[in-house]
């Protein structure tokens, strides 16, 4: 095989880098029963969130979208939804939409069960052990770089982020794109300055005119609220650091996302629909945007982080890669990849795109990230409108 | 060895610094002999050729801004000499 990974397969054409089962709590009242549960499993997780009830409307629907998409990511095998019974999120359609991509669903109240939670718990082990059972008969198969689907982020950026780590990582998008795979590049508020340059590559018209539109009603609505996002950015402290105009600054976080034609704009946690490039339109956050990443099937992330960030993914494993020297001395621990060699060696950024391919390759094979070594696997939900948008004031 | 600036694309015009590059420093760059005309501190940018008033200021082979002055090949590249081109043009 010349270039691919060994993964899992999956039904309807999917492959995972990882083999975990997930037990996912439909409401935050019983997240500890579903922590319980993956406590005596081995090889399981627990996706457990403060959501799932009292919600309604476009938040409601974002919270259904990242459940079902996490739990539909690749990188597990099947799931055991755990619900309380009196949600209005239920674990009944949980299970209905996530049984969508094929894999093994179960899902049960700890309302509709004799004996309380210990009862549930005790049910959830027995159903887990079966599903983690079946996973580990699963091997891993060679496939090729078309099967994945790579998250690109950003986070604890400086001035040296944008011209180490970022560029270096659009190498591997645009080598990911032409092997045939999936980039996507979140965080939208970190496009403005370029939407005229994301536009000219749009794979069509409509493409291009939905990048404005997302970006002029993000501008206009924020400006409602007496901010005006054009004129905040650079901050004086990127001023400082070197950064001039807005569009040098965007021009560093973008790229992350190489030269490659742009496929289409995605909303928060929404899979692609096509191979290729895609946007996604989520916030700054970064625990919130790998958590929108790994919904919409991102089997793996890479991280650019220039001060030095710990936060890794409970679904996706995130390869941190780091320019700035200091960080790569003083957190080391915490980076997958050095690319201040680019600084303090000589190195060019094709050197250090090189050596990220190699360890993308070996985390896809089944590596662990140091996130995953150190046992960091953050999410957040992004909650687009809150539930009751008034002001207490 | 230490890198003292790089260039991200063959089509800029700008150089960023990695290192504080000292005011008549000359560096040799794709065979030109530039002269620092500045003090350049790390992470700012340097002029690779001429750019004169109006013409663009390119980085990742993109248009960073455009210049305000007549800049001249190893003058330090910021807001004193160039603009935003995005924010003229989204007035």
């Amino acid at each position: 095989m010349s270039d691919g990974f060994l993964g899992y397969q999956r039904a309807k054409g999917l492959v995972g880098i990882r083999n975990k089962v997930a037990i996912l709590s439909s409401v935050v009242c019983v997240n500890n029963v579903a922590q319980q549960i993956s406590n005596k499993l081995e090889n399981s997780i627990a996706i457990t969130h403060p959501l799932g009830c009292g919600q309604f409307g476009p938040d409601l629907t974002y919270t259904i979208n990242t459940l079902v998409g996490l739990a539909s990511n690749p990188n597990i095998y099947g799931v055991v939804i755990v619900g309380l019974g009196c949600e209005n999120l239920t674990s009944k359609l949980l299970a209905n939409q996530i049984k969508r991509s094929k894999k093994p669903v179960e899902f049960f109240n700890v309302q509709d069960i004799k004996g309380g939670t210990i009862a549930a718990i005790e049910k959830g082990i027995k159903i887990g052990k079966r599903m983690t059972a079946e996973a580990n008969e699963i091997k891993r198969e060679p496939f090729d770089f078309s099967n994945l689907v790579l998250g690109l982020e950003c986070g604890g950026s400086d001035s040296i982020s944008g011209i180490t780590a970022n560029p270096a990582v659009g190498i591997i998008s645009d080598k990911i794109v032409k092997l045939g795979g999936t980039s996507i590049l979140p965080e939208f508020t970190e496009w403005i300055g370029t939407e005229h340059l994301l536009m000219e590559r749009a794979n069509n018209e409509q493409v291009a005119e939905k990048i404005q539109s997302t970006l002029n009603n993000f501008l206009e609505n924020i400006m409602k609220l007496g901010i005006d996002f054009r004129g905040i950015q650079p901050t004086p402290g990127n001023i400082q650091g070197g950064l001039s105009t807005i569009e040098e600054k965007s021009l560093g976080t973008i790229a992350k996302a190489g030269k490659a034609p742009i496929q289409g704009i995605l909303n928060y946690s929404e899979k692609p629909k096509g191979k290729g490039l895609w946007l996604m339109i989520e916030p700054g956050l970064d625990v919130e945007s790998m958590t929108g990443l790994a919904a919409a099937g991102a089997q793996v992330i890479i991280m650019t982080t220039g001060r030095g960030s710990p936060v890794g993914n409970l679904i996706s494993p995130v390869i941190k890669i780091c320019g700035n020297p200091k960080t790569c001395d003083w957190m080391g621990c915490n980076i997958d990849v050095d690319a201040s060699k680019i600084i303090t060696e000589n190195k060019k950024i094709e050197d250090v795109s090189a050596i990220l391919w190699q360890k993308l390759k070996d985390i896809c094979n089944g590596e662990k990230t140091q996130a995953e070594i150190l046992g960091f696997d953050e999410i957040a939900i992004w909650r687009v409108r809150g539930t009751f948008p008034f002001s207490l004031e | 060895m230490k890198n003292k600036y790089i260039i991200i694309n063959i089509e800029d015009n700008c150089a960023t610094s990695l290192d504080k590059i000292l005011q008549d420093e000359v560096l040799e760059i794709h065979n030109n002999l530039i002269k620092i005309k500045q003090e350049i501190p790390f992470g700012h940018k340097f002029a690779l050729k001429n750019i004169n008033k109006g013409n663009q200021v390119i980085k990742y082979g993109e248009i960073i801004g455009i210049a305000i002055k007549d800049i001249k090949a190893g003058d330090w590249v910021h807001l004193h000499n160039i603009q935003s081109h995005y924010l003229e043009e989204t007035k």
